[in-house]
């Protein structure tokens, strides 16, 4: 090595690792470095433990009621109370976790697939492609977007699957403008060029050079997303366009309760709006951890 | 140096350490370092990348960046102990005592204000003028950096500049409140020479006649030769040597600076004078004569033409009027290259040379004339089309930015292995780890370091992993996009070293492209020189360079810093070789 004597000794300290220890390794960085994202972590964890086991957990049948039990307060029972039906609060919160995370979870992710794709395409090639599909996303966007999803709703019926549908098309602009303004500066740089010289094709390039290096922003963009697609969800279900009762769904079950605040029972709307604020809460925190975790420059 | 007692230094640092919190704990950045800056004088601040000499200045000026934080030592101004000085006195001796150039003057400009109302701001800012007479000042200002048409410029966005004008905005303001000390950061990295040298002169007329002194911080010991009165070398955080200029390159003390000013290619005859001694190999035999006059590649007519940006009205309007607003950034040039031959394309920013190089590299379409590589017409096949063609492994590049032409996800290894599995269609992962392993032993990157990624290399090493992925199919002809601009002299010396044997290995051709006509000088045989679009001079490297005839090429010859004590040392190693 000629210029070794150039070369700080700091640079050449690296045992080699797996590739497992070395992730785990980033990873325990990561949530180390930034209390905030390991609290997010760790409230995403016991999100995804509810929906995976929630109706293992719930101490009474979310659906069953009791008319002698109705609108009860808080209490050793029945920890958050029980609805105009007997129904347990406690419950049924934990029971519309799984089909609310259901729902943010398939559209936010069927808006990154579609989005992102479109993005890239309009990024990489742009011309008339790009022009058409930017005019099509404007015209998406001009629309009130909570506006938009009612009227997909209602036209296309009152289904789970019609929400998810809904949800993913009024988040797809967000997804393809942050993956077109990624890639159109990542089109011409260094080792994009090296890449054509190497032999890879135009669409090879694309998907495994520049994608990749444009995932940090978009996660930050996804994990927003998923907050924001869980409260379209319960906001669709709160005015009646959405989850039919007596399905249990954090915002049906808000829309449910608000007609009782005023005679005292708070304790209807108040524990699945706290859910709900959590969820949202979670994923937004959740942005940055993310975007380190998929940053290689954040490894050493 | 010691000071003589009646001529108090300026700006005094002592014993100053400088620390950095990473995620591996503290690192020290700049360790015990002691300089003197005294009145009217300019000091040169010498030293490669990570020698801390930028750290240094931003110690003096209290502005280093959250992780860095003093922890010993003493920084005297005037009398004045900026260590332990609060921010509100900070703030006012920036800018009016102490003024800072940095090295991207377009970054350094606010992109969103007309220039001459940014040096109002700073008039402003230290009371030097009221609101009325502000603009008649910064106007003043303007026309003292040497702008002319300085009322209009006033009014400029920073982008409607040039490089060279953008810096002497900068320089106008940092000079708007008349400081008794100016820091100049790489006030000239990234600029053409010529432009250097107006800005280096400006700087050095404005500094003596005002008697500032200067802080020039500087990769470029030739430019910090010309231009200063004293220098000081810095290696990792240390000072290793402080001598006059003349001294230091007549009896340089250190080891370092010796080897230094070794690097430093203007005073080399063979590129294998850039290294150390104890580093120089035997020139390898070249594998053919260079230029046995086989034709390898023959350019003829070469034009490219962008059009203006607008949309489809526009063209329609200009429709019938051709040429209005088309920009031809290649005018119609012809050379060639024969076998085993080392062409040098020198010229300025924009004169053409990328484009130049991305046509032949096929990256680029040409608007008109032909590339003819071994008989066979390159602009037969559309640059899109050009990456299944079988001669694209003939053709390859290496990059000017080492770390900009490195995917940031693909390890060494992987970036090293991509043409391998694309042009050669090589399989099978032990085999092409070997064939990895044998590239990266022939372009001297430690076999350890395959497996990481681009931000965890050092710049030198990153350009190896350029090299070796350029010549892992074993291209015929190789284009060099400014392959060390990017470097240190010491690694550019090892680098030059590395292509020069390893074109005698394999028997390639270059094509070196360059704004530098010194390393030009060491590398190529020919040499074309280019100027927006056109071809200005051709000729051998030795007849262009000793006896140009173009008047441009002499204009750039004249713009590079020779510190004349460097000269010297030629001459007289020429003389005692003789």
């Amino acid at each position: 090595m000629a210029d070794a004597a150039f070369t700080p000794p700091l640079a050449r300290i690296s045992p080699p690792r797996s590739a497992f220890t070395r992730s785990f390794a980033h990873f325990r960085y990561v949530m180390t470095s930034n209390p905030i994202t390991f609290l997010a972590f760790l409230l995403l964890a016991g999100m995804i433990v509810i929906a995976a086991f929630g109706p293992a957990l719930v101490p009474h049948d979310p659906l069953a009621t009791l008319a002698d039990k109705a609108l009860k307060p808080p209490s050793a029972q029945h920890w958050f109370g029980t609805d105009q039906l007997g129904r347990d609060v406690f419950s049924r919160v934990i029971i519309a976790t799984r089909l609310d995370m259901l729902i943010s979870v398939s559209a936010v992710a069927m808006s990154f697939a579609c989005g992102a794709t479109l993005g890239a395409f309009a990024g990489y090639w742009g011309g008339w492609f790009d022009r058409l599909s930017g005019r099509v996303l404007d015209t998406i966007m001009a629309f009130p977007l909570f506006v938009l999803a009612m009227g997909i709703v209602a036209a296309a019926g009152n289904t789970i699957q019609n929400i998810v549908i809904a949800t993913a098309i009024i988040n797809l602009p967000f997804y393809a403008r942050v993956a077109r303004a990624e890639v159109s500066i990542r089109r011409n740089a260094g080792y994009v060029q090296a890449a054509r010289l190497s032999g890879n094709s135009e669409f090879r390039i694309l998907l495994l050079k520049i994608l990749p290096n444009t995932l940090p922003p978009m996660m930050v963009q996804l994990s927003l997303n998923m907050g924001w697609a869980i409260l379209n969800a319960a906001g669709l279900s709160f005015i009646g366009l959405g989850v039919r009762p007596p399905t249990a769904e954090w915002g049906i079950m808000v829309a449910e309760g608000a007609n009782y605040i005023v005679s005292g029972e708070w304790w209807l709307a108040l524990f699945p709006g706290a859910a709900l604020m959590l969820a949202v809460f979670t994923f937004n925190l959740l942005g940055d951890g993310l975007r380190d975790l998929v940053d290689p420059q954040r490894r050493t | 140096m010691i000071q003589p007692l009646h001529n108090p230094p300026l700006l005094a640092v002592r014993d100053l350490c400088v620390e950095f919190a990473t995620r591996r704990g503290p690192v020290t950045a700049v360790r015990a370092v002691s300089l003197q800056v005294a009145k009217g004088e300019t000091l040169g601040v010498v030293g490669e990348s990570g020698s801390g000499k930028s750290v240094t200045s931003y110690a003096v000026m209290r502005i280093l960046d959250r992780a860095g934080r003093i922890v010993s030592g003493a920084i005297e101004f005037g009398g004045i102990n900026l260590n332990g000085a609060d921010e509100p006195t900070m703030s006012d001796l920036r800018g009016r005592e102490i003024s800072m150039i940095f090295q991207n003057p377009r970054a350094a400009l606010n992109p969103i204000r007309p220039v001459g109302k940014q040096i109002e701001d700073v008039l402003i800012r230290h009371a030097q003028a009221t609101h009325d007479q502000a603009r008649a000042k910064a106007i003043a200002a303007l026309e003292h950096v040497r702008i002319r048409h300085a009322a209009q410029r006033y009014h400029a966005y920073p982008f409607e500049l040039s490089g060279g004008m953008c810096q002497r905005v900068v320089i106008a303001i940092a000079l708007a409140c008349r400081p008794q000390l100016l820091i100049a950061d790489e006030p000239t990295t990234g600029l053409d020479v010529t432009t250097q040298r107006a800005v280096m002169e400006l700087v050095r007329d404005l500094t003596r006649s005002d008697g500032m002194s200067t802080l020039l911080i500087t990769h470029d010991l030739g430019l910090a030769g010309e231009y200063c009165d004293r220098i000081v070398v810095m290696e990792q955080g240390q000072v290793v040597e402080q001598q006059d200029t003349r001294a230091l390159f007549t009896t340089p003390a250190h080891p370092y600076t010796q080897r230094l000013i070794r690097s430093t290619p203007h005073a080399a005859r063979t590129i294998r004078d850039l290294l150390p001694e104890d580093l120089r190999l035997p020139q390898p035999p070249a594998a053919s004569p260079a230029g046995t006059g086989t034709p390898l590649l023959e350019v003829r007519n070469l034009v490219k033409v962008f059009d203006p940006p607008g949309g489809l009205l526009q063209r329609l309007k200009s429709r019938g009027k051709s040429a209005a607003g088309t920009f031809r950034a290649v005018d119609g040039i012809s050379f060639g290259i024969t076998r085993g031959e080392s062409v040098g394309l020198v010229g300025e920013s924009g004169c053409g040379k990328s484009t130049t190089s991305a046509m032949i590299m096929r990256l680029l379409d040409a608007t008109s004339g032909s590339i003819l590589f071994k008989g066979q017409e390159l602009t037969a096949v559309p640059a899109g089309e050009f990456a299944r063609s079988p001669l694209r492994r003939e053709l390859q590049m290496v990059f000017q930015d080492p770390h900009e032409s490195l995917n940031p996800r693909a390890t060494a290894a992987q970036a090293i292995a991509d043409p391998l599995l694309r042009l050669d269609g090589m399989s099978g992962a032990a085999q092409i780890r070997a064939r990895v392993e044998r590239l990266a032993a022939q372009v001297g990157l430690p076999l350890d370091l395959l497996d990481r990624l681009p931000h965890q290399l050092s710049g030198g090493q990153k350009a190896r992993v350029g090299i070796a992925r350029a010549i892992a199919t074993h291209p015929e002809l190789l284009i060099l996009d400014e392959p060390t601009a990017a470097l240190d002299v010491s690694v550019q010396a090892v680098v030059l070293n590395l292509l020069s044997d390893l074109r005698a290995e394999f028997g390639m051709s270059y094509l070196f492209v360059s704004h530098d006509l010194e390393v030009v000088r060491l590398m190529c045989k020919r040499v074309i020189v280019m100027r927006a679009g056109r071809m200005v001079e051709e000729g051998l490297t030795e007849q262009v360079l000793s006896a140009p005839e173009a008047d441009y090429t002499k204009e750039l010859l004249a713009a590079i810093p020779r510190p004349a004590h460097l000269l010297h040392r030629v001459s007289h190693t020429k003389v005692a070789r003789a």
